[in-house]
């Protein structure tokens, strides 16, 4: 049994068989199989060769390959796919070392081609590069018949893989995938969105994940606390079992919860809205009995395309999304990438600290005719239904009187093509520095409403980087310093008179809901699967105690002290499944 | 009876030793042979029939190999070899090669 930690990016409990994907990119982890399961690997190992020969074949019949130098290569390839002694070699390792194919394949290869890199004579050491040709080309057919497999699966299984590109997400066969696993990622990797959409739980950034788990590992995903349990014994299995089962039975008690308005027990209605990135998410809010989108993703625009995204590339999206929600609130935030994350464009420029770089609104301040389109757009939008617009990463007052100029700018432009609009759709401003928490009052000013961005908050505040495993820990929300701002923010948008939100992961922790109540919140926007439980939350409480709980957090002077008295206070009202 | 046998040494001349093209060349006309062959380079040994024991012997320019033939066509099995290894590697007459060489 193997136990590994990651970030729980989607929540829900899987128990299943492993379906390991490997990449021909990343270097192939050892992995072994059972005596019994030689024969299928050797099988695979043959017909993988048996497909590279026809390939390669058919290559060949199809452009008559008349360049020297190519057609010596394709020979030496199929010469070497030909080799019975070659093929044994691979086969006899499997045989003797009990391992997987890609495995064997990749060690054999590796083994001849360092062989060639030792040689003391450049004509041979470079014809090290030829064999991991060789390599690619064996790996690839290995692969494929993977991607066939998920394609075509007929038992559930859970997806275990180094990475995972929205290309080979697009192909598995849904209804069986129970589950992902992933060694790389984040919250908003593609990993997370598509689990989040699907319902299913998903844990990332696992570490040394793919070398510890078998094809016939039974694997437990936990998407609620973020761990991954490989080939767990009798006691384990039976605990999570457990667990599942009473997942399952809250989350049906939750449903129950849809369709109550959430108000709490001494009469505060609160306002509940879904965090969204695509149009089929929109109808997950509303499933979910949510209120309206408090924050709309839009970089999956950028990310997911061939090119730039045309206005109207946008202006369907948001068309879409207006028209599902049916006039309830939708927040468009401005395209929030980070210039080395902005694919076509030229510009790269090569950033010692990106975090802190050319990112967000920064781009698009820097890059007019991008942000102008997307503006034209969102403004088109805004005549679908309750359309506001919000603009991240505001750190100065300078930075949000530039992105009004060029939205007024945009609207002259609409004026003078007699397009219409929604003239007063309101313009908000997401709170996530330091810098614009503490000048919250004069940003105020020239706001319709705050959506304060816990994740990047608490990283610029503690200067910590949640992703480096080194400092992880003293990421927290619940360091006084972090909450220090947000009520400051919460204080200045009330003085002002001007809506406030919060949309970060902290809104639907559940140990922060009640704080957050009582800091004077009232609307959270969250991940959509998760409003019913934090609706849940609102309707067990009354005000006044979250008044009580914030008064004495305020108190307190270290994180651990606050998280364990919020833990406690959260505990008494969910199971213990949180 | 015991099978014919037929050895040779060799010296590679061409520049690029063993090289992709030249060892592809020895592959194939050793294995147009029933013959076992075994191709020595030092201690190293490769079936001849083998392009990755020929590739793996590394035979660069310079290299002295003992080719050694088991079986009927032993004899021939080192004539072919020797001409091929004594004339550098000629290019095949295959019709795209023959029409790039003229």
């Amino acid at each position: 049994m193997e136990l590994r930690k990651g970030i729980a990016v989607s929540p829900g409990i899987a128990i299943a068989r492993a379906m390991v994907i490997d990449s021909k990119d990343y270097r192939i982890p050892r992995r072994s199989i059972m005596a019994s399961q030689r024969a299928g690997e050797i099988k695979r190992v043959r017909r993988a060769f048996a497909d590279a020969i026809r390939e390669l074949d058919q290559i060949e019949t199809a452009k008559r390959i008349e360049e020297g130098a190519i057609r010596d290569i394709f020979a030496v390839h199929m010469r070497f796919l030909r080799d019975k002694r070659f093929l044994k070699r691979v086969t006899d390792y499997i045989e003797k070392e009990l391992v997987t194919a890609e495995y064997a394949v990749s060690t054999i290869l590796r083994e001849i081609a360092s062989h060639f890199e030792k040689v003391d004579d450049v004509y041979i050491s470079e014809r090290a590069a030829d064999i991991y040709d060789i390599e690619r080309r064996l790996l690839t057919h290995l692969l494929g018949k993977v991607a066939e497999e998920v394609e075509h699966l007929r038992e559930e299984v859970v997806i275990v893989a180094h990475d995972l590109a929205p290309t080979q997400t697009a192909s598995f066969n849904k209804t069986f995938v129970k589950g992902f696993a992933t060694e790389r990622g984040g919250r908003t990797s593609h990993t997370a969105i598509i689990a989040r959409s699907l319902g299913i739980p998903a844990v990332v950034a696992l570490e040394d994940l793919m070398s510890c788990v078998t094809a016939q590992s039974t694997v437990i995903i936990d998407g609620n606390r973020g761990v991954v349990v490989i080939d767990p014994d009798e006691a384990t299995l039976e605990e999570y079992r457990a667990h599942a089962r009473r997942f399952t039975e809250f989350e049906h008690e939750l449903d129950g919860f849809r369709d109550i308005p959430a108000v709490t027990r001494d009469g505060v209605p609160i306002t509940l809205l879904g965090n969204v990135e695509f149009p089929d998410e929109a109808e997950v809010v509303l499933q979910k009995g949510g209120q309206g989108i408090g924050l709309y993703r839009t970089e999956f625009l950028y990310l997911y395309g061939g090119t730039e995204p045309t206005e109207d590339d946008h202006y369907h999206a948001y068309s879409e999304v207006a028209r599902l929600m049916n006039g309830k609130p939708i927040v468009i935030r401005t395209m929030d990438l980070g210039a080395d994350k902005v694919p076509h464009t030229n510009r790269h420029p090569q950033e010692a600290n990106p975090v802190l770089g050319l990112r967000s609104i920064r781009y698009c301040l820097q890059n007019l005719p991008l942000f102008k389109t997307q503006l034209r757009a969102i403004l088109r939008a805004s005549t679908l239904g309750d359309v506001r617009v919000m603009f991240p990463l505001i750190t100065t007052m300078q930075e949000l009187c530039q992105a009004k100029m060029i939205l007024r700018d945009v609207m002259e432009d609409l004026d003078e093509y007699g397009v219409p609009y929604n003239a007063q759709m309101p313009v908000g401003i997401m709170i996530e520095t330091p810098s614009s928490a503490l000048t919250a009052g004069l940003l105020a000013t020239e706001s319709d409403f705050f959506s304060i961005g816990t994740n990047d908050l608490i990283q610029y505040t503690l200067a910590v980087d949640r992703g480096n495993e080194h400092v992880s820990t003293m990421y927290s929300a619940a360091e006084p310093a972090v909450l220090y701002l947000i009520r400051s923010v919460i204080h200045d948008a009330n003085k002002a008179g001007i809506g406030l939100s919060v949309c970060g992961e902290m809104a639907s922790e559940p140990e922060f809901v009640m704080l957050l109540l009582g800091m004077g919140v009232r609307t959270l926007s969250m991940a959509p699967p998760l409003i019913p439980e934090v609706k849940k939350i609102v309707c067990s409480v009354t005000i006044e105690e979250c008044n009580l709980l914030a008064r004495k957090v305020a108190t307190l002077d270290s994180q651990r002290q606050i998280k364990n008295l919020l833990r406690d206070a959260a505990g008494r009202i969910l199971p213990v499944e949180y | 009876m015991s099978e014919p046998v037929a050895e040779i040494e060799v010296e590679i001349q061409n520049e690029e030793g063993l090289h992709l093209r030249p060892a592809v060349q020895f592959v194939d006309v050793a294995s147009r042979f029933r013959s076992a062959i075994t191709v020595s380079h030092g201690s190293v040994q490769a079936d001849a029939k083998s392009v990755m024991e020929m590739t793996l012997l590394a035979a660069a320019c310079g290299s002295r190999l003992k080719i050694r033939a088991v079986g009927p066509d032993a004899s021939e099995v080192i004539a072919a070899l020797g001409e091929l290894v004594a004339k550098n590697f000629p290019p095949t007459s295959k019709p795209a090669e023959a029409k790039k060489e003229g």
